[in-house]
């Protein structure tokens, strides 16, 4: 697809500065761990539930070896350690050590090839469990194929049982694909919430037990629509491997996880997102879950239209930290938006460009195409005339993941008729417009083709001073969405470990080992 | 004098109204959609459209006549009454009346992520055109950011000897909103502070009634600019110099 006649030599060299950029960071990446990436290893073996107090297992284990023992060796190797040392198995060795009767650390070390054999057979369960579920995902596709554009909503009701009843309700209606929203200041708790959750504020935890209720009634749905329904979350936060690992045992299809989305609108440092980033999008690699990206949200706080380009040089590099991480291209959801001011003559015309440059930039990709938001007032009329230009601007361009916008965005999270009222939006234009973008090309001269020559040569500008100075000081300069972070300021960097040299982590090795035919 | 909504004639009371009732589309669902509607004081209540929505849940828009009227005569409305001057005069009031900077700080307090209403009034830049109170000569503006705990703001609003304190809050689903600003003022009054500082706040859904009503002294929605907090804010400073003067 070559509509805009892009140059492709600085498409080319864009990936290429991409590519510096991210390796650059990856060297860091590699010498560090996190207490969040050892608490999956514990998920990743088997490790869950509670303590009395709530407290939820892997946490409790992470927090003792960080206190107690050396956690920069890795979990592994202390938990390999206690189970020799007390011969028990592991969830003997748990109950154990939930009653006080065995201690974690204090174990004489054993070998590298023997923590290997020690836990090998805990987390080949769970792989088996995550290679099933891929089977099962596969399986449903086969027999249901999926749309070219998947339209998708959010649900946020803050409680998983009403959530459930919206969601069902929205499939039925022609949803693809629904996220549940979670809840206001999830992302800054430093562990992931346990069992069936009722109370939420702007959304719905994130429990494991809540993914495993809306993947059973989605499923539900799927056979009775012959759509087979996606269900997303967030892998976003302190917890973004963590909640990786859970959306993988629970089978869920696409998750937000941005390499710098945390940093940037949750203010959690950027050595503990880079570093947890990486493990995450390990496993939704292995997972086989899309990820989609956040560069979105950089329109909400900057302008849309001089910062076009700041989107397509963040998905440049979200990109190569997906590669990093053995992503292909099909299961990258890059994020990008349709956020500029209406009041902007010809501000369509422009939407039009940025979006079909980046459908013929990344077109291997399940793009995620967010409505309008910032411009989206009270009234709800002009936000439905908004949210129509924008489901044209999706079919125009062939977006894949198609988010809808809300004519109530500025003032509640969805009702049920808001939803349905612009999948009914949705679905006229998809239908009315069907074979659109077939029919049209655009002027070489003209202010569309101009358009997307300007933004992408910007971008490589950006890209060029960013590989220049390292993605940690362009973050310190606030490039990305106008917003300055410091490479020690923000949330969790007490949770940041540079990583011994005899680190232990069988389970990272192992994914990184094993390459899926993606 | 009373009034009545307009539709295309003087006092029809024509309004139209939407809604999902949870019960399958069918006659049932109608009649209910229309019960309704007579029961929120509609005269002739008309289901136009009525749409399934899944299998249990169906969507009416009804439009009616309202029986209800509004005698203006009785209303009060909370309103800022104070004027709003622009940069240059609040500039020039400050120069006027005080010999040393005032100094504001401003955050979107407690777990709310929302920064652009604050960076709106505070940045630099400002927001549709509005300079924002960085700029402002005679102004200390500090802008904390997003997610700041009540008693971190208040830490710095000592440690600044801050004059004005200006709260955004964007979330309100669940009223979160509500218990974290009462909560500010609590401890304000705990800390003895309440009575040094002017105090308010900001956001999508803050209007100046609710303001008051929470113990703020001012409270802007959408629409409202660094102008009008600066022009609130001085001019309280003002009054308030003026009356421990006397
Ligand atoms: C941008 C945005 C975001 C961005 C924020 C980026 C950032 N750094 O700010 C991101 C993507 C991060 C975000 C996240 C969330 N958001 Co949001 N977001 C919005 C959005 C689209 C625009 C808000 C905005 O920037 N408006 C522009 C500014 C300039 O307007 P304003 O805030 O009203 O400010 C003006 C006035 O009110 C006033 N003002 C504001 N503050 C103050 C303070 C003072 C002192 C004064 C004097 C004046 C003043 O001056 C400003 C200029 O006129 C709105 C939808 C919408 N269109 O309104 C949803 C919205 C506000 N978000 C919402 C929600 C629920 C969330 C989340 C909780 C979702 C989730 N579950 O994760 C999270 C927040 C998490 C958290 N911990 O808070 C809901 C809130 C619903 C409600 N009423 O409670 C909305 C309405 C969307 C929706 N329909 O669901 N969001």
């Amino acid at each position: 697809m070559n509509k805009l006649n892009l140059d492709q030599n600085m498409i080319q060299d864009s990936r290429r500065l991409a590519k510096q950029i991210a390796i650059d960071v990856q060297k860091f990446i590699d010498q560090h761990t996190t207490v969040t990436v050892e608490r999956t290893v514990c998920r990743l073996l088997g490790i869950d539930g509670v303590d009395s107090f709530d407290v939820p297992i892997p946490n409790l284990l992470v927090d003792d070896v960080q206190n107690n023992g050396d956690l920069s060796r890795g979990i592994a190797l202390t938990i390999a350690s206690a189970l020799q040392a007390t011969g028990k198995n592991l969830p003997d060795f748990i109950s154990a050590y939930l009653l006080g009767t065995v201690k974690l650390c204090g174990h004489p070390y054993v070998s590298c090839d023997q923590v290997r054999q020690i836990l090998d057979p805990y987390m080949q369960v769970t792989f088996a469990k995550i290679k099933e579920n891929r089977d099962t995902r596969d399986a449903f596709l086969l027999a249901y194929p999926q749309p070219k554009t998947e339209i998708y909503v959010i649900v946020a009701t803050g409680n998983i049982y009403e959530d459930i009843v919206q969601a069902k309700a929205a499939a039925t209606a022609g949803a693809d694909i629904i996220a549940v929203i979670r809840s206001t200041a999830q992302s800054l708790l430093d562990y992931v919430p346990y069992g069936i959750t009722t109370e939420g504020f702007g959304g719905t935890y994130a429990t494991q037990a809540n993914f495993k209720l809306m993947r059973a009634a989605l499923d539900e749905v799927s056979k009775t629509e012959k759509r087979y329904i996606k269900l997303v979350n967030y892998a976003s936060g302190l917890c973004m491997p963590e909640i990786a690992a859970m959306a993988a045992i629970e089978r869920l299809d696409v998750l937000l996880n941005d390499s710098m989305y945390g940093i940037i609108f949750r203010d959690i440092n950027m050595q503990r997102t880079f570093v947890d980033q990486y493990f995450s999008r390990r496993i939704n690699a292995y997972s086989g879950v899309v990820i989609n990206t956040g560069e979105d949200n950089y329109l909400t706080t900057s302008d849309a239209f001089t910062q076009a380009h700041t989107v397509l040089a963040s998905q440049f590099i979200n990109e190569q930290f997906a590669y990093c991480a053995g992503l292909p291209s099909k299961l990258m959801g890059l994020g990008h938006a349709f956020e500029i001011d209406p009041e902007i003559e010809n501000s369509f015309l422009y939407e039009i460009a940025q979006a079909q440059m980046c459908r013929e930039i990344f077109p291997q990709a399940p793009l995620k195409y967010m409505p309008p938001t910032k411009h989206i007032t009270g009234n709800i009329f002009r936000a439905y005339e908004q949210n129509a230009l924008f489901n044209i601007a999706t079919t125009m361009t062939d977006q894949s993941i198609h988010l809808l916008g809300m004519m109530t965005e500025a003032i509640h999270t969805p009702f049920l008729s808001d939803r349905y009222l612009a999948i009914q939006n949705a679905k006229m234009i998809k239908k009315s417009m069907k074979s659109f973008s077939d029919e049209v090309s655009y002027r070489p001269d003209g202010l569309i083709c101009n358009r997307a020559k300007d933004v992408l040569r910007q971008a490589h500008e950006l890209l060029e001073e960013i590989a220049q100075m390292s993605l940690f000081k362009a973050l310190e300069q606030g490039v990305f969405a106008d917003i300055k972070r410091s490479f020690t300021g923000g949330k969790g960097l007490t949770g940041v470990l540079e990583k011994h040299p005899d680190y232990q982590n069988p389970v990272l090795d192992y994914i990184e080992g094993v390459s899926h035919e993606n | 004098m009373k009034i009545k909504p307009y539709g295309d004639t003087s006092n029809d009371g024509k309004v139209q109204l939407s809604f999902t009732l949870p019960i399958k589309i069918g006659a049932l669902g109608m009649e209910a959609a229309k019960q309704l509607g007579k029961q929120m004081g509609l005269i002739d209540p008309s289901v136009v459209s009525m749409e399934a929505i899944g299998e249990n849940f169906s969507f009416y828009i009804v439009y009616g006549s309202v029986t209800h009227q509004i005698d203006l005569s009785l209303l009060k409305v909370a309103e800022i009454t104070t004027p709003t001057f622009d940069k240059e005069a609040v500039e020039k009031l400050i120069a006027d009346h005080f010999d040393r900077d005032l100094v504001f700080i401003g955050a979107s307090t407690g777990t709310d992520a929302h920064t652009v209403g604050i960076d709106a009034i505070m940045n630099m830049k400002g927001y549709a055109g509005h300079y924002g109170l960085e700029r402002y000569a005679g102004i200390k503006a500090y802008n904390l950011g997003s997610q700041v705990p009540n008693e971190v703001f208040i830490r710095e609003a000592k440690r600044l000897h801050a004059d004005v304190l200006l709260i955004s809050q964007t979330v309100t689903q669940k009223d979160v909103h509500l218990k974290n600003m009462v909560e500010l003022v609590e401890l304000l009054e705990a800390e003895h502070m309440r009575n040094d500082v002017i105090l308010v706040c900001g956001g999508a859904r803050i209007s100046h009634e609710l303001a008051k009503e929470l113990g703020y002294d001012a409270g802007f929605g959408p629409g409202k600019f660094a102008e009008d907090v600066a022009s609130f804010a001085v001019l309280e400073l003002i009054r308030k110099k003026n009356k421990t003067k006397k």
